[in-house]
C-alpha cells in the first residue's frame, strides 16, 4: 500500500505541472491563437533561472518561486513583440513552427553549456523532512508542490472567470476588433497574456526543480505529453484544463504501481482512446 | 483565409511542362553523381530524406495537414524492414515491401484516429502517436531498445544487383526516390489532388460540393504515411541500421523543416530543402548542439520572412510552377 501511495503522490504531482502548463497553453491559444511550442523550453528556463539565482545570486527557492516566472515572463513578452506578433492572420501551423523553433534554440543553448546531465536544486529548509500521515509518509515537499500549484491553478482560474480584467481577456478573445473599440488596449493585452502563460510554465520550472533536478532537456519529453492532455480535455474551459491534468498525473501514477511498463504511454493511450469515443474532446468544441 | 502557398500561379499544360523539365534535369544531374566524385552516401542519404519530406509535402502543401509525427512512418518501416533482413533473412525487395506495408497498416490507424480532428489538433495529435511509438519501440524486444538493429545484410536486389557495391546501391536509390517522386508528382496532378487542394483552400465549400473531405484527408494521410515508409526501408540499406533517432520528435521535426526551408506545397522544394538540410548537418557535425540552434534560427527566420522558401521564391520571381 505504500507504494501505492507514494506513486499516487508522484501522479498528484506530474498532475500539477501538466495542469499549470496546460492551463498555460490555453490562456495563450485563446488570445494569441498559438500552440506554444516553447512552453517546455520555457519551463526548462523557469528552473534554470532559480538555479541561477541561487547558485549566481544567492537568491533563495522563495524569492526564486516570484523571480523567475517574472523574468522568464519578460522573456517571453519580448519574444511575443519582436516574433509572434508578427504571424497575426496567418495559420495557426505557422505559430507552431516558430515556437518549435524558439524551442530548438533555447534548449539548444542550454544543452551547450550544461550537457544532458542533470544539476541538483536542494529542497528549502522550511521544506525538507517528512510527515507521517499514519497510512503513509508524506515527504513536505512533494505536498507542498500539490497544494502550492492548486492554489496558484485556482487562483489563475479567479482572475480569468470572476475579474474585470479576465472580463476584458475573455472578451478580446471572443472579438479583439470590438474590445478594442471600446478603448483598451488588446496588443499590449494579448502580450500579458503570453508573459502571464509563460510565467506559468516558469513556476512549474521552479517547483520541479527540487523533485525533478534541472536539465535542458526536462521540458522537452513533458510539452508532448502536455499537448496530449490539451487533445483530450480540449482548450475550451480554464477548470476543465486544472480538471484533466491533475486526473491524468494520478491515473498516470496509478499505472506505474500496476502496470510501470506502459505508465509512459498511457496518457497517449488515454488521448486516442478519447478521440475514438468523443472526437472534440473532452470539454471542447470542434475545432 | 490564409493559404499556405503562392496561389496566384496556374495549373496549365505549360506548368505541367516546366515541371517535367526540370524533373528530367533533376534526374540527369543526379544519376550523374557518381561520375562526379561527391561522396555517394550522402547524396543516397538525402535522397531517402527527400522522399520522405515529399511524403510530407503531399500531407501539408496539398492537404493542408501539418503532420508533426511523420518520423514514425520513417522508423516503423525501417525496423520493419531491418527485421525482416536480419533476422527472417529475406531478400532486399522484400524487406522494402515488409517495410512499406508496416506504414500502410500503421497509417490506417494513425490516420483513422488523426484525421477526426483538424488544424492545430492534428498536429499535435500525430506528435504524442508518434511519441506513443516511441515509447513502445524502446521497449519492444525485437527493436533492441537504445542500440537499435545494427549490421543489416544488404544482399542482393532481384538476384542480380549487389547492393553492397555503392554505385549499384546509389542507382538503386535513385530509383526508388525517383519513382516515388512520380508517384507523388501523378497524384498531385490528379483529380484527386485537386479536391484535396480545394479542402485546403477551403473545406466546407468542398463539402458544400458534395465531397466527404474526411475521406480525401483519410486517403492522402495513407499515402502520405506508406511513401514515407518506403523512405524509410530505403534508408536502411543506406545506414545499415535502424535505431530510435528515427523515431524520435527531432525527426519529425528536421522533416518539417526540410519542407518549409524549401517550400510548403512546391514540388521540387522537398527535395532541395533536404539537400540543404543534409548538408548542413554534414559540415556542422563538429560543433555539437549548435546545430540544433543553427536548426532552430532556420525555423524562425523562414516562418518570419521566408515562408515560401527556396523553390517558392524562384517560383514566385520567375511566375512559374515549380
Amino acid at each position: 500500500m505504500q507504494a501505492l501511495y507514494a506513486q499516487l503522490l508522484v501522479g498528484l504531482i506530474n498532475g500539477s505541472f501538466y495542469a499549470l502548463l496546460s492551463l498555460g497553453l490555453a490562456v495563450i491559444f485563446g488570445m494569441l491563437n498559438i500552440i506554444n511550442f516553447a512552453h517546455g523550453a520555457l519551463y526548462m528556463m523557469g528552473a534554470f533561472v532559480a538555479y541561477f539565482l541561487l547558485n549566481l545570486g544567492g537568491i533563495n527557492y522563495w524569492w526564486a518561486l516570484l523571480l523567475a516566472p517574472i523574468i522568464v515572463g519578460i522573456f517571453g513578452m519580448i519574444l511575443e513583440r519582436t516574433m509572434l506578433q508578427w504571424l497575426t492572420g496567418l495559420d495557426h501551423l505557422y505559430g507552431l513552427l516558430l515556437t518549435f523553433g524558439i524551442a530548438l534554440i533555447v534548449q539548444g543553448v542550454f544543452q551547450n553549456y550544461f550537457g544532458s546531465s542533470g544539476l541538483p536544486y536542494a529542497i528549502p529548509d522550511q521544506l525538507r523532512g517528512g510527515m507521517n500521515l499514519g497510512f503513509m509518509f508524506l515527504p513536505v515537499y512533494r505536498g507542498w508542490v500539490v497544494v502550492f500549484s492548486l492554489v496558484v491553478c485556482l487562483a489563475t482560474w479567479f482572475l480569468i472567470e470572476k475579474t474585470q480584467l479576465g472580463a476584458y481577456l475573455r472578451a478580446a478573445t471572443e472579438n479583439p476588433t470590438l474590445v478594442r473599440a471600446f478603448g483598451i488596449n488588446v496588443p499590449r493585452m494579448i502580450t500579458l497574456t503570453y508573459g502571464l502563460g509563460v510565467g506559468l510554465a516558469a513556476l512549474a520550472g521552479v517547483l520541479s526543480a527540487p523533485i525533478n533536478q534541472v536539465r535542458p532537456l526536462m521540458g522537452a519529453d513533458l510539452i508532448i505529453v502536455v499537448f496530449a492532455v490539451v487533445v483530450i480535455g480540449g482548450m475550451g474551459s480554464i477548470m476543465g484544463s486544472i480538471i484533466t491534468g491533475f486526473a491524468l498525473g494520478v491515473i498516470e501514477g496509478l499505472t506505474k504501481y500496476f502496470y510501470p511498463e506502459a505508465s509512459n504511454t498511457v496518457v497517449f493511450v488515454l488521448m486516442v482512446l478519447v478521440l475514438l469515443v468523443k472526437p472534440t474532446g473532452l470539454t471542447g468544441r470542434a475545432a | 483565409m490564409t493559404t499556405l502557398t503562392d496561389d496566384t500561379l496556374p495549373a496549365t499544360p505549360r506548368a505541367m511542362r516546366d515541371e517535367m523539365i526540370v524533373f528530367v534535369l533533376m534526374a540527369l544531374l543526379l544519376a550523374a553523381v557518381p561520375f562526379t566524385g561527391v561522396y555517394p552516401f550522402f547524396v543516397m542519404q538525402a535522397l531517402c530524406f527527400a522522399l520522405l519530406a515529399c511524403a510530407f509535402n503531399l500531407l501539408i502543401g496539398y492537404g493542408g495537414l501539418l503532420s508533426f509525427g511523420h518520423a514514425m512512418f520513417l522508423g516503423t518501416a525501417g525496423y520493419c524492414s531491418a527485421h525482416a533482413l536480419k533476422v527472417w533473412a529475406l531478400p532486399p525487395e522484400l524487406g522494402i515491401l515488409v517495410g512499406i506495408a508496416a506504414a500502410f497498416v500503421l497509417s490506417i490507424i494513425t490516420g483513422y484516429i488523426s484525421i477526426r480532428r483538424q488544424g492545430i489538433y492534428f498536429s499535435m495529435i500525430t506528435l504524442a502517436l508518434s511519441q506513443l511509438l516511441y515509447f513502445i519501440y524502446l521497449q519492444a524486444p525485437f527493436t533492441h531498445g537504445e542500440d537499435g538493429i545494427q549490421g543489416i545484410p544488404q544482399g542482393h536486389m532481384f538476384g542480380i544487383f549487389d547492393l553492397s557495391k555503392p554505385t549499384v546501391l546509389y542507382y538503386v536509390v535513385l530509383v526508388g526516390f525517383l519513382a516515388g517522386f512520380l508517384l507523388i508528382f501523378r497524384i498531385i496532378n490528379s483529380p484527386f489532388g485537386e479536391v484535396l487542394k480545394a479542402i485546403r483552400e477551403n473545406e466546407p465549400r468542398a463539402i458544400s460540393l458534395g465531397y466527404r473531405t474526411d475521406q480525401y484527408k483519410f486517403l492522402a494521410f495513407v499515402l502520405s504515411g506508406t511513401l514515407a515508409g518506403f523512405a524509410g526501408s530505403l534508408k536502411v540499406f543506406v545506414a545499415q541500421n535502424a535505431s530510435l533517432t528515427d523515431v524520435h520528435w527531432t525527426m519529425s521535426g528536421e522533416v518539417v523543416l526540410m519542407t518549409l526551408v524549401g517550400g510548403l506545397g512546391t514540388i521540387f522544394g522537398p527535395v532541395v530543402g533536404a539537400f540543404v538540410i543534409i548538408a548542413m548537418q554534414q559540415y556542422l557535425a563538429g560543433f555539437g548542439q549548435w546545430v540544433t540552434v543553427i536548426q532552430g534560427a532556420i525555423f524562425v527566420i523562414c516562418v518570419l520572412t521566408f515562408r515560401r522558401g527556396i523553390i517558392g521564391e524562384i517560383a514566385h520571381y520567375f511566375r512559374r510552377s515549380l
